[in-house]
């Protein structure tokens, strides 16, 4: 028994000291291998009286696995060793410019438009697209704009044959199609962004091409009231929670009546400034309730239906939101700025 | 313009704030744009009671001055003020000019309650050696001391600036129908001017005839005046014309004008001894000309109306009166017309002929036989007021106008339900009695008559409903939500592919640009591969916006050069939008453009570039994506502005739904690759839901093998003989080399693909799937001039 005290205490020593994994290699044959001297003990157990061959057996089990566990040991804290040495070589320069990934980034009024789509949507309202070559019926006449109408001039029309075909002048058109298509019996909620064409030379504030977001609800007992707080919903969300709304008496020959819809100005706070031209408010777009004329031109009776109407300037929600001041940012694309876009807004 | 001083004829507004008037205004639905006025507070005419030496000065002066109410000690350093002259006062309050305020206070210890003024301390007079010599204004006038000096001065009316939408731009458009305006804002009544006038014997009838032979023209009155008296207005109708932004030239043509900004009808005088005893009205001849008032030649179409003598134009209707017949300083007799023409021919001529006059302007925003009446009997008034002329009795007339009034009926609840306010009977009253809309009511169903002066006005109860609103005022208006069913909205057609496949190219890293859908007849020129006639506007703005795009390739293009331009580097861009051919037919595309690096880490020297196939790969995975795999090929073709040996035709379920390649080199020396899809085609392919695929249990096999071929054979090829012979248990095919030089010979390439074999149900063999292996190199050396290498 003491033998095999002594065996391990030499071991234990041994495998202190060893250096490497061939030292240790060696060890273990040393005591372990065929003949090494815990092997041989082994062998010698045959020769125990029969009372001792237990104890010293067990004893013997012992001292191999208590072996085995430092041999074991050791060679672990030699690899970890080993392996540190080799990753303290391997320091990079975690401040070095990673990859570049390609960003790809939406058109600005792409942006808002998703936003404005996305609050309709939630509400209830298909989004529909229409032709942009359009015939006069559904640009002019079907919303009570007939021929010879002064509000014809005032939109300076393309057209491409006269009176007859024109490149849509308002996204309105697309609602007389929805109606249409409804076939007067159904209620309607529907929002159609698009782009828009007229006669206008472009400058910093104006677009010969432009895009609007119409939107058109017809149902039974629809009324102004509700107009506003339809309003209300997508003012917040677009410009802020605080901003106040406010509706002002307007003219528009599909409408009756008609409003302009304003916000409080969500820079000053209502204070005055150069963005609200300091009264305190914005105009970002112009509704009303549909027009008797209208509803009935598009096969909806106007003594049982009813319904809103109304249309935002995506460029003008664009420039008032971004604060972008020159309305051909947006048909001319500057990667340099567009970056800045693809990203999620708060 | 509208003078509101003129506004104080026809309604009581003495007592209103003109600035708070016009925010009333404005938020009932006219918006008042600015107000202007040069007006003073505070100031008024004073007399001089004393005047004596300021004890503690040389050149003071102590004055006791009647200011109306009271009398007051001003302190004054004027040299020529005196005892018993009238003068202007600025009273403690006043703000003057430069934003001077005058205070009461002490001046070298003597109390001084205001300033007595010079006429360049009220910025009437520029500051000079002259004017300030002249001292302080002394006043000759009637008016009593404590009146408003600034109607002294001249600058006591306050004009408004209205910016009026196209409906309401008829009746506000001239000072009764805004007098209207402001009286149903302020619950007042109006007062129509002064129209009567001596009627002579002789009757206009024996002096003029009068046949309308166009339908344009629905009403048609003349009468005559005789012995008018050429000379310079009054001073106040002047001082009207001018608030109102019209030159005064004499009294005559000046009442024509006053009218016209009274009632808003425009009247046409003609020199009745130049014109003779006769007036047609009717449609102008093809060609036919007349030199106007301005002196020009005028060469008239068939859709004019003109009014002649019987023979010659005389007046173009409606726009200007002829040069013929022109009231000049030496005209006795005049004939006056007040009529109506058609609206929109009147627009049309005018615009043809590029002369919108106040007239036109009028004329085609449509009249009111009422004042057309009206006007003419005013102007008579006037006439014989102001130029001394003596009015023939009876009136020369052509009326052809429908009179039916236009009414409206309507419950007060039909009112509160399209506004979702609570107005009661009596509220509705109110409000119409402020329109002065005269109305019945019985049993609460009210019959509302519209006035002819609201043109704008249809016999609709939402027109009612916006009058009464207005009024009402919008900010009462509670937020209400629609009561419908909740659900949420979805993309309907095609919106919704569009919507897919923008938000999968901006993930892959293109950027979305919008261009214009006008392009110049240049950029329209370029990559017409689908050959598509383009619909070209008969009357462009600009030969740069002229061509309506059938392919959004060379605007991508544009904004790729713009950015060049700009040192940007790596320009991946895309655009979605609808195109047109000349049958109006609408497709959609989709435009890629990359040149540059796709991918790029710049110090490490790797990056992946913008190549033919980096192109293929991403419009790959958006066809993957839109779940098209495996349903479409890569076809090599020669197309306009692409280079010849770069470029391919993309077919879906073997029909063509676009290109890409390389743009031509002459075109373009960049390395530029482009796609276009048709989204219309994408759009209209079924595609199957996603269905659930388990992975194989069973372990797959892997073997390679190359081909040595021509190097004008594709890939293609080989690939479809490969799927042929691999059957079932080929499941993958990929190509991991293609190499040409040693060992291959000149004139060949070798292609290696990498083959997967496996079975869903069982473990294959090695025997099996040598087998199928063998089977393929046979068919690919059988089939094509393709060897095997590596044997």
């Amino acid at each position: 028994m003491k033998e095999l005290e002594s065996i391990l205490a030499e071991l234990t020593q041994k495998v202190k000291t060893a250096t490497d994994s061939n030292e240790l290699n060696a060890i273990r044959v040393e005591y372990l291998g065929k003949k090494g001297s815990i092997s041989l003990l082994t062998a010698k157990i045959g020769e125990l009286p029969q009372e001792e061959k237990k104890t010293f057996g067990a004893a013997l089990n012992q001292v191999k696995n208590q072996a085995m566990e430092l041999l074991e040991e050791k060679r672990k804290e030699m690899e970890e060793k080993a392996l540190n040495e080799k990753l303290s070589q391997e320091n990079i320069d975690v401040t070095l410019p990673g990859t570049m990934i390609p960003s790809g980034a939406p058109n600005i009024l792409e942006k808002i438009i998703e936003e404005v789509e996305e609050v309709f949507m939630s509400m209830g309202y298909d989004v529909v697209d229409g032709p942009e070559i359009e015939e006069d019926k559904y640009n002019f006449e079907l919303l009570n704009i007939p021929k010879g109408h002064p509000a014809r001039d005032a939109q300076d029309t393309f057209y491409i044959e006269d009176e007859k075909i024109l490149l849509r002048s308002q996204t309105s058109p697309v609602q007389a199609r929805t109606m249409l298509a409804a076939g007067g019996n159904t209620p309607i909620r529907m929002i159609c962004p698009g782009k828009t064409y007229r006669r206008d030379a472009d400058d910093a504030t104006h677009s010969h091409q432009f895009m609007q977001i119409e939107g058109l609800l017809v149902d039974k007992d629809i009324s102004l009231s509700d107009l506003k707080g339809t309003f209300d919903v997508i003012a917040k969300r677009l410009f802020g929670e605080d901003v106040e709304t406010r509706f002002r008496p307007s003219y528009y020959q599909f409408t009756e009546p008609s409003v302009e819809t304003d916000i409080s100005c969500f820079v000053c706070k209502g204070s005055g400034c150069p963005l609200c031209k300091h009264t305190g408010w914005i105009t970002v777009s112009g509704a009303g309730m549909v027009h008797p004329n209208v509803l009935r031109n598009c096969g909806y009776d106007p003594k049982v239906w009813s319904g809103f109407a109304f249309g935002f300037g995506a460029e003008r929600l664009a420039m008032l939101k971004y604060g972008i001041h020159d309305i051909r940012t947006f048909y001319q694309t500057d990667l340099r700025e567009s970056s800045t876009f693809d990203r999620k807004d708060v | 313009m509208i003078s509101l001083n003129w506004v104080k004829d026809y309604v009581d507004i003495a007592s209103e704030d003109l600035k708070e008037l016009a925010v009333k205004i404005t938020k009932a639905g006219v918006n008042v744009e600015e107000v202007i006025t040069k007006h003073i507070d505070h100031l008024v005419i004073g007399k001089v009671l004393r005047c004596t030496d300021h004890p503690n000065s040389d050149h003071l002066h102590l004055c006791q001055v009647d200011v109306g109410t009271r009398t007051v000690q001003i302190v004054c350093g004027a040299s020529n003020v005196r005892e018993g002259i009238k003068v202007i006062v600025a009273l403690p309050g006043c703000v003057l000019p430069g934003n001077f305020e005058i205070k009461a206070g002490k001046i070298r210890g003597e109390e001084s309650n205001g300033m007595i003024c010079a006429l360049f301390e009220l910025g009437v007079e520029e500051k000079t050696e002259e004017t300030y010599a002249k001292g302080i204004e002394e006043v000759d006038s009637p008016l009593e001391p404590g009146e408003d000096a600034n109607i002294y001065l001249g600058t006591d009316d306050t004009i408004y600036e209205l910016d009026v939408h196209k409906h309401r731009n008829n009746d506000c458009y001239y000072h009764i129908g805004f007098a209207y305006e402001i009286a149903s804002i302020l619950n007042k009544k109006v007062t129509l001017p002064e129209d009567s006038f001596k009627s002579i014997k002789e009757n206009v009838k024996n002096h003029i005839t009068l046949e309308v032979k166009t339908p344009k023209c629905p009403y048609y009155t003349c009468k005559m005046v005789s012995d008018v008296k050429i000379q310079e207005s009054p001073e106040f109708m002047k001082k009207r014309l001018i608030a109102a932004g019209m030159r005064p030239i004499n009294n005559v043509v000046d009442i024509s004008n006053y009218v016209m900004l009274e009632y808003g009808q425009p009247l046409h005088f003609f020199d009745k001894d130049k014109l003779g005893d006769q007036i047609l009205v009717r449609d102008a001849k093809e060609g036919e000309e007349i030199t106007t008032l301005d002196g020009q030649k005028r060469i008239l179409k068939s859709s004019d109306i003109v009014i002649t003598d019987g023979k010659k134009p005389v007046c173009i209707a409606g726009v200007m009166g002829g040069e013929n017949t022109e009231v000049d300083e030496n005209t006795k007799n005049i004939l006056i017309e007040s009529a109506i023409f058609d609206a929109v021919s009147i627009r049309y001529t005018a615009s043809n002929l590029n002369l919108k006059s106040e007239a036109s302007i009028r004329y085609g925003k449509g009249l009111n036989y009422e004042y057309t009446d009206a006007a003419l009997n005013r102007a008579c008034h006037l006439l014989e007021k102001y130029a001394g002329a003596k009015v023939l009795s009876g009136v020369v007339k052509h009326d052809n106008v429908d009179k039916t009034l236009k009414k409206v009926k309507f419950q007060t609840k039909e009112i509160n339900t399209l506004l979702g306010i609570i107005l009661t009977d009596e509220d509705v009253k109110t409000e119409l009695t402020r329109l002065d809309f005269p109305y019945e009511e019985k049993k609460g169903i009210f019959t509302v008559t519209i006035p002819r002066r609201r043109l704008d006005i249809d016999p609709n109860i939402n027109d009612i409903a916006e009058e009464i609103g207005r009024l009402y005022g919008y900010h009462n208006l509670v937020s209400t939500l629609p009561k419908v069913p909740t659900r949420r909205g979805v993309y309907v057609g095609d919106v919704g592919m569009r919507k897919t496949i923008s938000k999968r190219l901006r993930s892959l890293g293109l950027n979305e640009t919008k261009n214009y859908t006008l392009i110049s007849p240049e950029m329209a020129s370029h990559f017409q591969y689908d050959k598509k006639e383009a619909v070209v506007l008969p009357n462009p703005m600009s030969l740069d916006k002229a061509v309506v795009r059938t392919s959004l390739l060379p605007s991508l293009l544009n904004v790729y050069e713009y950015n060049r331009a700009r040192h940007v580097e790596d320009i991946l861009l895309y655009e979605i939008a609808k195109t047109y051919n000349k049958n109006y037919e609408e497709e959609s595309k989709v435009a890629i453009l990359m040149e540059g690096n796709y991918l790029i880490n710049r110090w490490q020297g790797k990056s992946i570039p913008c190549d033919f196939y980096c192109m293929k790969g991403i419009v790959e995975n958006l066809l993957d994506y839109l779940g098209f795999k495996n349903r479409y090929t890569f076809e090599k073709a020669t197309l306009p502005d692409m280079h010849p040996g770069m470029s391919a035709i993309i077919k879906l379920d073997r029909e063509t739904i676009g290109i890409l390649g390389r743009v031509h080199p002459s075109y373009k020396k960049e390395e530029i690759y482009v796609a276009e899809l048709s989204m219309q085609k994408m759009y209209e392919k079924q595609v199957k839901p996603i269905k659930f695929k388990e992975a194989s249990k069973y372990p797959e096999i892997k073997k390679d093998l190359a081909f040595a071929v021509k190097k004008e054979t594709e890939a293609d090829e080989i690939i479809g003989h490969i799927k042929k012979a691999g059957g079932k248990l080929l499941t993958d095919i990929d190509v991991f080399d293609v190499y040409v030089g040693e060992n291959v010979a000149d004139d060949e390439k070798s292609i290696a693909f990498s083959l997967t074999f496996k079975d869903p149900n069982r473990t294959l063999s090695d025997e099996e799937v040598t087998q199928v292996f063998e089977k393929i190199i046979a068919e690919v050396e059988g089939k094509m001039t393709a060897k095997l290498r590596n044997k």
